[in-house]
């Protein structure tokens, strides 16, 4: 009997024991202490998150030249399937990695809740801007005075695919401005393909558009956000686009699905207004249609101009917490600016480089066969020196695509716009930030 | 005679319910099956025949490639994965089912102070999703440095409460105290008591705990999704999940990802087949009584 509460009053103790000392360890560690970026004394350990497919090879490269900085790489699923939310829950536990993929739509949440540690102190980080395409530059200062947050890794500038032998048999030349290609719709329309697929779930894709007009989806004038998704570019290119939804002239199926690459790999669509990246996507969905197709410049607004879209991309940022942020630096702007590491990151994840050196890696300089022989690179490489240095992203983009592809997905099953889409996720985008207590107008 | 009516009537009445049952247990087999088909004809395809062919039938049958391919991706990462998972799950429900029955045979056959509170409070547990429990757990495991182990996917995972409410219920029911009272008399402490009479009286009850505690830690996406950023701990789900996000960039991972998927769910099916005759007998053995 004794014997047993002996037992019994010592497991109490110890559970007690355990949880008092849970307790005390409480408020965690002080999150960044992101004083000056000095570099640390001896051997130094970093670790890096990032879900681009094989990025191992290209750290290896540093590892072996840097046996004083190693870099630990480590993965998940991307961003906004799970790995920003791990980011923000890490830096609240402060076991954060040093560094992160961001790509820059998410950058400016991570911007606005202190994520990232600003560089601009770092040795060489602000010199460094001459090495990027100005408009990355852009998007990783947000446009402050004495400020980096992040290291821009890849772009996804935008062009036109389309079916090289389908326009010629048809006879008709390849659309340079939108209302050529609407007109081309209708024509395709009546031969009974479509001239593209409307994607009612890459809302990023779609942001691209308006970029390409010119247009803004958010500003912030440095006091409050000011929410514009329906800003007069917005609403001509969601017109432009209803317009030929309800025409039935774009095709409807959901993207990234096994009919949508049967409906490429059959010729049913023509067309595909997409990023650098998507060569792989074409070419691995659509076997059959191997050799016919070419890339031309994005249709444009206005004739003659040339302003490009882009769809996607990433940076390198080093997160709040982080013991070595001047280590972390160095690695970030080494591993996107090193022709050695972009050239291994774009044959194991098919990446294009933000840098402005990058267009002219060897690895871009070949003709593809799938696209009959062209150097479809040099398109791109022109569009990225295209794009609009001053879109703006919110700070909350994961939230905005939901809400804006809710929307899309019932105008394109005929209940509702696609602008009354853009204005139902403005007012929700609105009520979340002041829910977050975020300055925004409105 | 009147036996003769009553049998032919009640053979009738019986031929057209159990036809009527047997057609909504088809439907709802077909229902479940016809997805599990379609995966295993869509692991057969090579990627260029995928969506060229009868998404339900064949094309040319190329599975074992497909296999071969998936196996030297990445260095043969995902036979880890399924190892991980095998352990996590495996392992874990192993011993989650050792911890439930042991409270559940506490709590059912000696009475102490608390004992229905402490009761009450492991089944309100139930009510309390897994998904909920991750992120505190994850400050936790933080707090003490064990993120990204081992540890700390396999340790939370050892604990069932709806095992506990079982095996209370079934000690009770399937454990006679007279029992428990002869082998006290016989001199065999309260441990041996345990571990040699009163497990092989619960067995049925202990495989179903195993059962569900196995498909529940194996189907916990949410924990280690926070938990875990090492791909050489991830579960076979989450590096499936993983390799999803990952089709924008290589395409051709959505070839392994379908592979990926069919072997995936052979250990559940082995484990399913393999103790269903516990299953049976546990569910049904308590109505008896």
């Amino acid at each position: 009997m004794s014997h047993r509460t002996a037992l019994a009053g010592g497991a109490l103790l110890l559970a007690s024991a355990l949880a008092l000392t849970a307790c005390s360890t409480g408020g965690g560690t002080d999150g960044g202490d992101a004083a000056a970026c000095t570099p640390s004394e001896g051997k130094v350990n970093l670790t890096f998150t990032s879900w681009l497919p094989g990025i191992e090879d290209a750290v290896a490269i540093w590892n072996d030249e840097n046996p004083d900085i190693q870099v630990e790489v480590q993965t998940g699923p991307n961003g906004n399937g799970g790995t920003y939310k791990n980011f923000f829950n890490q830096i609240e536990a402060g076991n954060a990695p040093d560094l992160g993929q961001i790509e820059y739509d998410a950058l400016p949440n991570f911007r606005v809740q202190d994520g990232v540690v600003n560089l601009a102190d770092c040795a060489g980080i602000t010199d460094a801007k001459s090495k990027f395409i100005d408009w990355t530059w852009n998007q990783v200062t947000f446009g402050e005075d004495n400020a980096v947050y992040a290291i821009p890794q890849d772009i996804g500038p935008e062009a036109l695919y389309y079916r090289a032998d389908l326009f010629e048999a048809a006879g008709l030349d390849v659309p340079t401005t939108w209302d050529e290609y609407a007109a081309d719709a209708a024509i395709i329309r009546e031969k009974g393909g479509y001239i593209t697929n409307f994607s009612q779930s890459d809302i990023n894709a779609f942001a691209g558009l308006v970029w390409q007009a010119g247009g803004q989806w958010f500003a912030n004038d440095g006091e409050s956000w000011d929410v514009t998704l329906d800003s007069a570019e917005s609403t001509k290119v969601a017109d432009y686009w209803q317009g030929l939804l309800d025409d039935d002239l774009v095709g409807t199926v959901a993207p990234w699905t096994d009919e949508w690459n049967a409906a490429y790999n059959s010729g049913e669509m023509w067309t595909w207004v997409s990023a650098v990246w998507g060569a792989n996507t074409i070419s691995s969905g659509a076997p059959d249609t191997t050799g016919k197709w070419a890339v031309a410049p994005m249709p444009q607004w206005t004739e003659g101009e040339s302003a490009a879209g882009n769809w996607g991309g990433s940076t390198t940022a080093v997160l709040t917490g982080s013991k070595h942020p001047y280590e972390a630096a160095q690695f970030a702007l080494w591993l996107n600016s090193d022709p050695d590491a972009l050239t291994a990151m774009n044959k194991s994840a098919n990446i294009y480089p933000a840098t402005v050196d990058g267009a002219d890696l060897p690895v871009f300089a070949d003709g593809l066969d799938f696209y009959g022989g062209q150097k479809i690179y040099d398109v791109f490489a022109d569009a990225a020196k295209n794009v609009n240095p001053d879109f703006t992203w919110g700070p909350t983009m994961t939230q905005t695509y939901t809400d804006v592809a809710d929307g899309f997905s019932g105008a394109v099953s005929g209940s509702g716009t696609l602008l009354d889409a853009l204005k139902s996720g403005q007012d929700k985008t609105i009520a979340a930030l002041k829910a977050a207590a975020i300055p925004v107008k409105g | 005679m009147s036996s003769t009516v009553s049998t032919r009537g009640a053979a009738r009445e019986s031929l057209l319910s159990r036809s009527a049952a047997m057609l909504v247990m088809l439907i709802c087999a077909f229902y479940f099956l016809v997805p599990i088909w379609w995966l295993f004809v869509a692991s057969t395809k090579d990627r260029s025949q995928f969506t060229t062919t009868n998404p339900l039938w064949f094309g040319d049958f190329n599975l074992f490639e497909n296999i071969a391919n998936l196996a030297t991706y990445r260095d043969g990462i995902f036979f880890r994965w399924m190892l991980n998972s095998i352990l996590y799950a495996g392992a874990g429900a192993l011993l989650a089912t050792l911890f439930s029955t042991m409270a559940g045979y506490a709590i059912a056959k000696y009475a102490f102070r608390g004992r229905e509170a402490a009761f009450n409070i492991i089944l309100g547990g139930v009510l309390v999703p897994a998904t909920a429990l991750a992120l505190p757990l994850f400050l936790l495991f933080s707090q003490i440095g064990a993120t990204n182990t081992f540890w700390s996917v396999f340790l939370p995972s050892l604990v069932s409460p709806f095992g506990v409410y079982l095996a209370r219920i079934y000690a009770s029911s399937s454990v006679p105290d007279e029992i428990i009272e002869a082998a006290r008399i016989d001199g065999a402490g309260e441990v041996r008591t345990f571990f040699t009479v009163a497990t092989r009286l619960m067995a049925p009850a202990m495989v179903t705990i195993f059962l569900f505690q196995f498909v529940s830690i194996w189907n916990n996406f949410f924990l280690p999704l926070i938990m875990l950023r090492d791909e050489e701990l991830f579960p076979v789900t989450m590096g499936l999940y993983v390799w999803n996000t990952q089709v924008s960039q290589i395409p051709e991972i959505r070839a392994y990802v379908i592979v990926g998927a069919l072997l995936s769910i052979i250990p559940l099916i082995i484990a399913f087949l393999g103790l269903q005759r516990f299953w049976r007998n546990g569910l049904g053995a308590g109505g008896l009584k």
